[in-house]
């Protein structure tokens, strides 16, 4: 009965703050009940609210995610046992595997392109960047900084629907005679430019090209209103300095967004000009079957620079959210200020600064000249040192403090731990003389996989769990998270780890088979070793999905509002907010993000709107 | 700012410019960098040689007078606007959408004549940059055109009245307008000085 009596002391306590310091914005007064939730479709189709957007961006990427991660089990099927019969997928794929008289399936190398291509057209664009920052940037600004919603919730809302085309487009994409593009992620020309250079670059590749300038579209939206809401509409006394390291990251996410997307959308355009009207702009004098085709003068490289300098970027826009999501949990369940606030501010700042001067370090293959590759090289091993303040910051955050083992914070203890492998070797590659030898190679494959394909899953599932209970008013189970995370943790470095060693020897990636390589025939017991850590993977992942949506309607219901006992806003609206966040007044702050320390009355969190008690320094 | 059932809700602003104005001045920003990296990849194809130069057609110096009369005209409506003085407002705001289209106009005729000169599409990369980029802008003025259109049927259309939403749509279509005015005269020196 006493924890009871504590809880709605707490939540008195909570309403007695918000009344007594909020600010009136008369928004009570002017918004009877919800009028948003006048319908089925206004409420949960073309909603305005932040939180319903965050809800439809998360599900659908969790829908991608699921699709490209099938992908991936096919490939590595094919990778790992090219001498089993494929016939099991052919209802799925249907011509795409072909079948001998014995009923033995091949799958097809066209598709085979495909579905590399798509998989991590899916993961880096879908998932990784509108499931994860599109849901939480979302979720959390408005509640975070104390804001109604975003500065404009029709962009908000035209923001995901723009996303959704781009995935609709792409579906499609699967399903057309020629199938979709299969010239690898980064569309290179001539495979993208040249209609007829393979299967996937016909239909598919202009499917792809319409696909992802929607996409683009639905960044920009979105992060407009990112900015623009951090910068505006933040609550009396939420300054800049008392942001929690989330809404940090977000802003500084969107920001790289707004200034490196465009720059894709040129090379596209450029793109679309020599695919539609016959242009020269990246196709240089090609000949095909004996036959000189029209074009003159393109750089193929062109293209490249235009692309990196997105492509680059990107990494940084898909590692940044999750990097201010485990801030967040492991401070909060670390029952500790995060340690070193300002140097993790600055050094997302250098990180974000750094990534838009190192992207031709993706092309020190490409023929340019060594000189100029050694400024990439000094920039690219430079962005180690934030990203080692970063590293440093969060297990000194932990250090010594009281953990909750829970899956939210495993997750970003497992985040920290897939950062640090993927990165360090980030810096053999970063090296131009090395990557002579790792270029294409599984080496690749296994860093950018570890340090932000994993590493940034591990980051979206840290605030999956931890959030769980402010969208949907329940907990996830945590002994199925705990397996979860287990399994994954687990089964990640079984996957990627091996790969490692095939790059150093090198093996070259995006190969169909490697039946006519003597050198890389004793491989094939590693090759099969990845596909069944691949594959279990995979089931520990359903495992998630089917825990989410159970969790949904059957999951342990929150019975107060602040049940992690954090600091920030979010944790002081109802359990189900509506439109609006707050019933009544906004909530004022007070104080920083990260006040975790032991009060005289037991309690050992200080909410940020909290008033300083006497003697109490104001830390920002 | 919402009015809707008498009472008006006043956000915590942070800052006193309206948070519409400032998306809009980063939505600015995103697509000068479209601008900026077409430029930088012209500048870059451009130094490796097989490249044509010719002269700007004179129709660009016309479209570029126009849309800079344009944008004045729809400055001198906004402060007619302010200033509660219907007629001006109205007259200006017309003129300057009437400009607009006459900045297409010549638009258009600047590139018959590059074609006329022997250099229609797929001939050279100097002129198909000219093309992309000139059409490019051409679609972000048809957009501004088209928030002059709206703005032209909203005057005349309802009664003149000075309310803080109507002020804001203007600023926001103003400074979009005055935008891709100052992008043109950009590219228009980028294509000289080259």
């Amino acid at each position: 009965m006493a924890h009871v009596a504590d809880k709605s002391k707490e939540q008195s306590r909570t309403d007695y703050l918000i009344e007594e310091y909020g600010y009136d914005d008369h928004f009570h007064e002017h918004d009877h009940g919800d009028k948003y939730k006048s319908g089925f479709i206004n409420h949960y189709i073309f909603s305005q609210d932040h939180k319903m957007i965050a809800k439809q961006f998360l599900i659908t990427g969790m829908i991608w995610a699921i699709i490209a991660a099938f992908m991936s089990i096919i490939f590595r099927m094919q990778l790992g046992f090219p001498e089993t019969s494929m016939a099991w997928v052919k209802p799925l794929l249907g011509k795409w595997i072909t079948l001998n008289d014995e009923g033995f399936g091949v799958l097809s190398p066209d598709f085979y392109y495909a579905l590399v291509t798509i998989h991590g057209t899916i993961l880096v664009f879908f998932v990784l960047t509108a499931g994860l920052s599109g849901t939480f940037s979302n979720l959390l600004i408005p509640l975070q900084v104390g804001a109604r919603d975003m500065a404009s919730p029709f962009m908000n809302m035209l923001s995901y629907w723009f996303f959704f085309m781009a995935g609709l487009v792409m579906f499609i994409s699967l399903f057309v005679g020629t199938g979709p593009f299969s010239g690898g992620w980064v569309a290179y020309p001539p495979l993208s430019a040249l209609p007829e250079a393979s299967m996937g670059s016909g239909v598919g590749m202009t499917l792809w090209l319409v696909s992802l300038t929607l996409f683009v579209v639905s960044v920009l939206l979105g992060g407009i209103n990112y900015i623009t809401t951090v910068l505006n509409l933040r609550t009396k006394g939420m300054g800049m300095w008392r942001m929690p390291l989330t809404i940090w990251a977000f802003f500084l996410t969107a920001i790289i967004g707004l200034l490196s997307f465009p720059v894709v959308v040129s090379g596209f355009l450029l793109l679309m000009a020599d695919r539609i009207l016959g242009t020269s702009f990246y196709l240089n004098e090609i000949f095909v079957g004996g036959h000189a085709l029209e074009y003159a003068g393109g750089s193929p490289i062109l293209y490249q620079h235009l692309f990196w300098f997105l492509g680059h970027p990107e990494v940084y826009i898909i590692i940044l959210p999750s990097m201010g999501l485990v801030s967040e949990v492991l401070s909060v369940h670390s029952r500790k200020p995060i340690f070193g606030y300002k140097a993790m501010v600055f050094s997302m700042m250098a990180i974000g600064f750094l990534s838009f001067i190192v992207w031709a370090h993706h092309m020190f293959m490409s023929g340019i000249n060594p000189f100029i590759a050694n400024f990439f090289v000094v920039f690219t091993l430079i962005i180690a040192v934030p990203s080692a303040v970063k590293v440093f910051n969060w297990i000194t955050t932990i250090f010594r403090g009281s953990i909750r083992y829970n899956s939210a914070s495993m997750f970003a203890v497992g985040f920290v731990s897939m950062f640090i492998s993927g990165g360090l070797t980030g810096i053999y590659l970063g090296n131009s003389t090395i990557d002579i030898q790792m270029h294409d190679t599984y080496f690749v494959v296994a860093h950018f996989h570890i340090v932000m394909g994993v590493a940034a899953f591990f980051g979206m599932f840290a605030g999956i769990y931890h959030w769980f209970p402010k969208m949907y008013g329940r907990f996830m189970n945590e002994t199925l998270g705990k397996i979860h995370f287990w399994g994954t943790m687990i089964g990640a470095y079984c996957i990627f780890w091996p790969m490692h060693y095939l790059g150093i020897a090198g093996v070259p990636r995006r190969y169909y088979s490697f039946d006519v390589f003597q050198t890389f025939a004793h491989f094939s017991t590693m090759n099969k070793f990845i596909t069944v850590a691949a594959i279990l993977t995979f089931f520990v992942q359903i495992l998630f999905v089917v825990n989410f949506f159970r969790s949904i309607w059957k999951g342990r219901k929150v019975t107060e509002r602040n049940p992690w006992k954090a600091n920030t806003l979010e944790w002081t609206t109802p359990i189900h907010a509506g439109h609006g966040n707050w019933p009544g007044k906004l909530p004022t702050v007070q104080r920083w993000a990260y006040d975790y320390y032991n009060n005289e009355d037991g309690t050992d969190f200080n909410p940020q709107i909290e008033p300083l008690k006497e003697g109490e320094a104001d830390i920002h | 700012m919402d009015t809707t059932n008498g009472h008006t809700v006043k956000p915590y602003l942070q800052s006193k410019i309206h948070p519409l104005k400032f998306a809009l001045w980063v939505g600015i920003g995103s697509i000068l960098m479209v601008f900026a990296s077409l430029t930088s990849a012209y500048v870059v194809r451009q130094a490796s040689g097989n490249w044509i130069e010719f002269v700007m057609p004179k129709a660009f110096y016309i479209s570029t007078a126009l849309i800079i009369l344009s944008s004045v005209l729809l400055h001198l409506s906004y402060l007619a606007f302010k200033r509660e003085e219907e007629r001006p407002y109205k007259n200006y705001l017309l003129g300057a959408g009437i400009l607009g289209v006459g900045f297409l106009i010549f638009q258009y005729q600047g590139w018959l004549t590059m074609m006329e000169y022997g250099l229609p599409l797929r001939t050279n990369a100097s002129g198909d940059f000219t093309y992309i980029l000139s059409w490019l802008h051409a679609g972000h003025v048809l957009g501004g055109l088209l928030a002059i259109a709206i703005s032209i049927l909203v005057a005349f259309s309802i009664p003149f009245k000075v309310t803080a939403s109507r002020k804001l749509r203007l600023e926001l279509v103003l400074t979009y307008w005055h935008f891709v005015d100052i992008l043109w005269i950009y590219l228009l020196l980028f294509f000289i000085l080259q």
